[in-house]
């Protein structure tokens, strides 16, 4: 019982805040209107955050994650741009961003190891500039109206199975994500590497292989985010996305992952974006200030956190 | 020091130890591995809480709190590893915790008086002969012997009373060794009381005016050095009666499973390897098992030679348990399951697959948890270690490496290790036997459990012989350099 309430920890404190909300405000929060909004509004983020549970599971971090979307919705759409099948196109930008990933990889588990922060705050630089630089400083239309766009429509016609398209492709992503991290020997190694790494290489884990492999799904993840936001904006946009590699960071660890590794789970990281959305989504309604937003999200990180400590003392 | 008592749990550390060390002399402290000299020095040095005793410095009472409040009273703990920040400079590290600062309001505002450090620094690093030493340059670019140096230094700075030395020759050159010794000649001379920790008893006789003799945590006896033969000084560290440890099976020794350049391990035995700390003796079993690289030599497992790795060598059935079972061996924050089947994941692990194939040999090592998906840090130690050793089991090893196995756990997990030992090799309830090599740093352990026991010093290897031609104190003479 213990177990589960536990487990269930994350889940509890998104339906108390919703609760609160949804007193508070009444049917403009409560709507099945709204909820579509909030869940379109979180499935970027989660979908970046289900590839950064790999990372921070293993016990690294990637602050790039932001500038890696915006590159690849510049990339996408520059490759859209050129006639290409939007299915391709959206293909060789995910693809784009899962090399970056192994690139990050390599350069962790290399023979001069770097550590994952400073790899990744280096690409958090480097990949922004490039997007600009692709984008020729400024946003790259996309021409006619390829159905990948269609991804993020949230009205009517343009919905399947009544929410956007593009939040069941989260979700179908999640439930991928959690069977891998929970079923699958790689998944059992990310957990071994994140919990103590010296473990891991005494019992013949790849150690190496599993880190690499962990920044290449990231990669793939911030890819399909990537893909996503595009759909959002109708545009590649060198600019977009700032500021994401926290966001995520926030809903990993809101969700009761470790940031020195070997705890999390996709499910906690879906609650922590939910979380996130429902408090800037509620707050707006509320006709709060952003700034209000800003420093209840803040306290919200905190408080997740202390919480989850306190549990795991009293274990 | 008097009846200084320190329990670590349920082991006694320390019990009712007398001790005492006179300005102007150098006082020797010897005994096996684990004999307390360490928990000893670190009560002086404020390190570590006693739990009853009383200390005196210079006739009056004395109680460190903290390693901080032991400096200021003059008491200076020199480890073996040495206590340096290598990014510092020496000026900096001499005068690390006792920085001088301006008179007057830049004091108060602790605004450092440079030109006052340096002239400070350079005065403790002349003391202790080496003021051609470059104040500012960084600690990490000085050899082993002038870090040493730095830190005695140090002492010399804070004006210690007391300076303890934790094996101070073990990585120095003779030139090294010879110059310390000049320098605690001095110190000696100028007053201070001196502790020397050393397992050289050649070293002790050339520098030692008294020693005291620990064993099991208790004082063993004080000599002048002048009065006490060598013998009678192992004598004394060996001392205990063999305590009654789990009898012996009949065991059947069968074909090679094991071959190392001077050394065989063979199914249905249990090879001991003995040695002090800094032997080499984990080095080795590590190179066998594939942790660390092999720069010469071969390591065959059955059949196969070649390179080795861990995975290599659980899929050849070699297992492994690390001496450091909280930084290496197991993942404490992962369940039991987890830890147990890491080596050999099923194919699909989920957590109902994990506790279903691990279950058994859970069980079969008794370990005391509410099931395989209890977290591996809510156990006691020797739960852990139980946890450990059932990864072998559950990975089916032939050939078992266990590094210090009984090490910080209590009287009764550590029979029952002795028992799965014992039946390991004797290949108990039809199972297969299997080998099993045994590093310990506890002799009546080895004696009591190994067939064979070969000795390791200072990163040789010994041959093996029956245990039955050996005793402990044949076995310490060797070990001791």
């Amino acid at each position: 019982m213990r177990v589960v309430l536990s487990r269930l920890g994350p889940l509890l404190g998104l339906g108390v805040v919703w609760g609160l909300f949804a007193a508070a405000i009444g049917g403009k929060f409560s709507s099945w209107e709204n909820q579509r909004l909030m869940l379109l509004q979180t499935s970027i983020v989660a979908t970046a955050a289900i590839g950064a549970t790999f990372v921070i599971v293993a016990g690294a971090i990637d602050l790039s994650v932001g500038s890696a979307i915006a590159l690849g919705t510049v990339v996408i759409a520059l490759l859209l741009g050129t006639g290409m099948s939007p299915l391709l196109a959206a293909a060789l930008g995910i693809a784009c961003l899962g090399s970056i990933g192994a690139l990050i990889g390599r350069l962790v588990t290399g023979r001069i190891r770097l550590s994952p922060f400073i790899v990744t705050l280096a690409m958090w630089g480097a990949l922004r500039g490039a997007a600009k630089g692709l984008g020729d400083n400024g946003p790259v239309y996309v021409d006619g109206k390829p159905w990948l766009m269609d991804l993020m429509q949230n009205s009517g016609a343009g919905r399947f199975l009544g929410a956007a398209p593009g939040v069941w492709l989260t979700i179908a992503l999640a439930v991928l994500a959690a069977f891998v991290l929970r079923a699958t020997r790689f998944g059992r190694h990310v957990f071994a590497v994140g919990s103590n790494e010296e473990t891991a290489r005494l019992c013949g884990v790849p150690v190496a292989r599993t880190k690499l492999t962990v920044f290449l799904v990231a990669g793939v993840c911030a890819g399909l985010a990537a893909v996503l936001q595009l759909a959002y904006l109708g545009m590649g946009d060198p600019t977009t996305a700032e500021g994401h590699e926290l966001r995520v960071i926030a809903a990993v660890v809101i969700g009761g992952a470790s940031l020195t590794g070997g705890e999390g789970s996709i499910l906690g990281t879906l609650v922590g974006a939910l979380l996130m959305t429902v408090v800037d989504n509620g707050c707006t309604k509320l006709g709060l200030a952003n700034w209000v937003q800003e420093i209840v999200t803040g306290a919200i990180i905190l408080v997740a956190v202390v919480l989850d400590r306190l549990r795991l003392r009293r274990s | 020091m008097r009846g200084i008592c320190k329990r670590f749990g349920p082991t006694v550390a320390l019990d009712r130890v007398d001790f005492d060390v006179r300005a102007g002399e150098v006082h020797a402290l010897l005994g096996e591995n684990g004999a307390g000299k360490s928990t000893l020095m670190g009560v002086l040095a404020g390190a570590i809480a006693m739990d009853t005793g009383a200390i005196e410095l210079d006739g009056r009472p004395f109680a460190p709190g903290h390693p901080a409040a032991a400096r200021t009273a003059g008491v200076a703990h020199i480890h073996q590893e040495l206590a340096l920040a290598p990014h510092l400079s020496v000026a900096a590290n001499v005068m690390l915790g006792i920085e001088p600062v301006h008179d007057g309001t830049l004091g108060r505002l602790g605004i450092l008086d440079r030109s006052e450090l340096r002239r400070r620094a350079a005065a403790a690093l002349a003391r202790v002969g080496r003021a051609d030493l470059p104040l500012d340059a960084p600690v990490a670019r000085l050899g082993i012997a002038e870090r040493q140096l730095v830190e005695i230094a140090r002492s010399v700075a804070i004006g210690a009373r007391v300076v303890v030395f934790d094996e101070p020759t073990s990585s120095l050159t003779r030139a090294g060794v010879a110059h310390l010794f000049e320098l605690t000649k001095a110190l000696r001379a100028d007053g201070v009381a001196i502790v020397w920790i050393s397992h050289f008893l050649e070293e002790l006789r050339a520098i030692a005016d008294r020693c005291t003799v620990l064993r099991d945590g208790a004082n063993a006896g004080t000599f002048a050095l002048s009065d006490v033969r060598d013998d009678e000084l192992v004598a004394r560290m060996v001392g205990r009666e063999i305590e009654a440890l789990h009898a012996r099976s009949a065991r059947q020794r069968g074909e090679v499973l094991l071959e190392v350049d001077g050394l065989t391990l063979h199914r249905g035995e249990v090879l001991g390897i003995a040695g002090l700390v800094g032997a080499g003796r984990t080095e080795l079993v590590r190179a066998i098992f594939g942790l660390d690289p092999v720069r010469s030599g071969r390591v065959r497992v059955r059949a196969h030679g070649g390179p080795r790795s861990p995975r290599a060598s659980w899929r050849d059935g070699v297992g492994f348990v690390s001496e450091d079972r909280k930084g290496e061996g197991l993942a404490l924050a992962r369940t039991i399951a987890e830890n147990v089947a890491l080596p050999k994941l099923p194919s699909w692990p989920t957590a109902p697959a994990l506790a279903a194939a691990t279950s058994a040999s859970i069980e079969t090592l008794g370990v005391r948890c509410t099931g395989p998906a209890q977290r591996v840090r809510e156990l006691s130690g020797g739960n852990q270690q139980k946890v450990a050793l059932a990864r072998l089991l559950f990975a089916d090893c032939d050939v078992w490496l266990l590094d210090e196995p009984t090490r910080g756990i209590d009287v009764a997990a550590r029979a029952e290790v002795h028992r799965l030992i014992d039946g390991l090799a004797a290949g108990s309830s039809g199972d297969r036997p299997r080998g099993v090599l045994l590093v310990s740093s506890q002799l009546p352990e080895l004696l009591a459990v190994c067939d064979r026991i070969a000795v390791m010093r200072a990163g040789r290897l010994g041959p093996a012989r029956d245990v039955r031609d050996l005793d402990e104190h044949a076995l310490l003479e060797e070990a001791l350099p």
